[in-house]
């Protein structure tokens, strides 16, 4: 088997292992549209890191992680509806980073794989980065899991416990935008949320705790990854869009099982 | 002479440039029930939510007892049903034993419940988890904001005395907020009514004879109605003129 194609099925494995405890979180907590304007703030990370000249892995980790902070700030003072807010900074940050992109002359960005992924250029040093970053996330979920169940819950019985929400939730939040920038290689910004989210939803069906819930959404995530690679490899079809028409189609099969309750 | 517990002095409270409490003061003390009653929109849950430390004041000064354990039982449940959560999980999110969980269940009558997911549970089950949850800890206050909601009358007869009998055997002090002094009277040993300020207090028999309670419930209280400084419309906005002036404090 070639290397790139190696590197590519790793890389694709680590994302996928820590996209599936995080998934959980972004549809019990109903944060699709917010996972989607992070994925977003990811190409203007690139096209930043372009236009200043600066490395891309830092930017496009960077800029998503300041973009929650900011969102973390908004939705507390309360400015306006919080899909309100997702909307206006998910498509203007999505805008800025296309327009920033096209003013660059010199510089050629291969726009395709920012959108949609580009899993076969995956290199050695990414996959350092990926696993890095994947050990992180997934010591500070299993540290906070509690805490994190419970703001999910309910986030004033888990205040009157004594539990710091407002701390916890950041933390979420900040877990979800580096989950975003290092899944952006994967399956690219327009797609980034399906990865997160399709796995959870299949594993729904399989789960009766948290925790099971958590597991089987990393299970199947990477089995997507596999799948979809292979579909990719077989029909010379993109790897990003091929692992999420994977996701979708587990995730059709699992609809014949009745829920477990 | 009772432990106090909580005591708020003089809190002011607004959103948004509107005042929802106005200069109130009380006092919660252990072994005592304490119930707040007053119409929608008087500040009931704001009050709550300030004695929980959910929320600040705008000025005013609360002092909390160092040992303070607060259970808090909140006026609905909502969890996404794509969580899977059993009830005995629910109530392990307090950060107790398997055990303790079970004997809350227990004491509050849906032990059998206990592995079922709980959004599948009514509503007068979901009130009991509820219940079971803020008595887990072993708190000595306990805070219910509306806690028979959603419950039908035998139901809210039996919760009630399922409440002062948990509060007596943990022999915490309570405040609870009711819409209805009726069923909760003969537990009450101190009556709020609020309607932003504090209208009257006292024991539930001086209460019910104030001038300010019975221009709020009325004479038969048998029906909710409300005949206060102001009038509201229906979608709970405060009328610019009220009819007569007759709430008798400033």
């Amino acid at each position: 088997m070639a290397d790139f194609l190696i590197y590519a099925l790793l890389a694709g494995l680590g994302v996928a292992l820590v996209a599936g405890p995080l998934g959980c979180f972004v549809v019990w907590r109903r944060m699709a549209y917010f996972g989607d304007t992070l994925a977003h703030s990811a190409l203007l990370g690139v096209s930043l890191g372009v236009m200043l000249d600066i490395n891309l892995s830092v930017t496009v980790t960077a800029v998503p992680l300041i973009m929650a902070l900011g969102l973390v700030y908004l939705e507390q003072r309360g400015v306006l509806a919080l899909d309100t807010l997702l909307g206006i900074l998910s498509h203007s940050a999505l805008a800025a980073g296309l327009v920033v992109i096209s003013l660059l002359p010199d510089v050629r960005v291969d726009l395709m794989s920012l959108l949609f992924g580009d899993l076969l250029a995956v290199t050695k040093s990414d996959l350092w980065v990926i696993y890095g970053l994947s050990a992180v996330v997934l010591a500070l979920l299993a540290l906070l899991w509690q805490q994190l169940i419970n703001i999910t819950v309910d986030p004033e019985l888990a205040a009157v416990e004594g539990t710091n929400v407002a701390l916890v939730r950041t933390a979420l939040m900040l877990i979800t935008a580096l989950v975003i920038a290092l899944a952006m290689k994967v399956v690219g910004v327009l797609l980034i949320t399906a990865l997160l989210i399709i796995p959870a939803a299949t594993a729904r069906r399989l789960a009766r705790t948290p925790e099971q819930m958590a597991v089987a959404a990393s299970i199947i995530a990477m089995v997507t990854v596999v799948m979809g690679l292979a579909m990719s490899w077989y029909t010379d079809a993109p790897a990003g869009p091929s692992v999420v028409i994977c996701a979708a189609f587990l995730f059709s099969v699992s609809l014949c099982r009745r829920q477990s309750t | 002479m009772a432990k106090l517990l909580v005591a708020l002095d003089k809190v002011n409270k607004s959103f948004a440039g509107k005042l929802v409490l106005e200069n109130v003061s009380i006092q919660l003390k252990q072994g005592e029930i304490t119930t707040l009653i007053g119409p929608n929109g008087a500040g009931k849950s704001t009050l709550v939510r300030i004695v929980l430390g959910l929320l600040k004041p705008d000025s005013g000064t609360i002092k909390r007892t160092a040992d303070l354990k607060v259970g808090y039982m909140p006026q609905k449940l909502v969890i996404d049903p794509t969580l899977p959560i059993s009830t005995c999980r629910f109530l392990q999110l307090a950060n107790t034993s398997h055990q303790a969980c079970h004997e809350a269940l227990e004491s509050v009558g849906i032990a059998h419940l206990a592995a079922t997911p709980i959004q599948e549970l009514s509503g007068g089950e979901v009130q009991r988890a509820l219940l079971a949850r803020a008595v887990l800890r072993k708190p000595n206050l306990l805070v219910l904001d509306e806690p028979v909601q959603g419950v039908d009358v035998n139901g809210q007869n039996a919760l009630y005395r399922m409440i002062s009998d948990l509060a007596k055997t943990l022999s915490c002090g309570v405040l609870m907020v009711s819409h209805d002094l009726h069923l909760v009277m003969s537990a009450t040993d101190q009556v709020v009514c609020l309607n932003r300020h504090i209208c009257c207090h006292g024991h539930p028999e001086q209460v019910t004879q104030d001038p300010a309670y019975l221009d709020i419930f009325g004479q038969t209280t048998a029906l909710y109605s409300h005949h206060h400084d102001h009038d509201h419309s229906l979608h709970g906005d405060v009328l610019g003129d009220g009819h007569e002036e007759d709430c008798d404090h400033g």
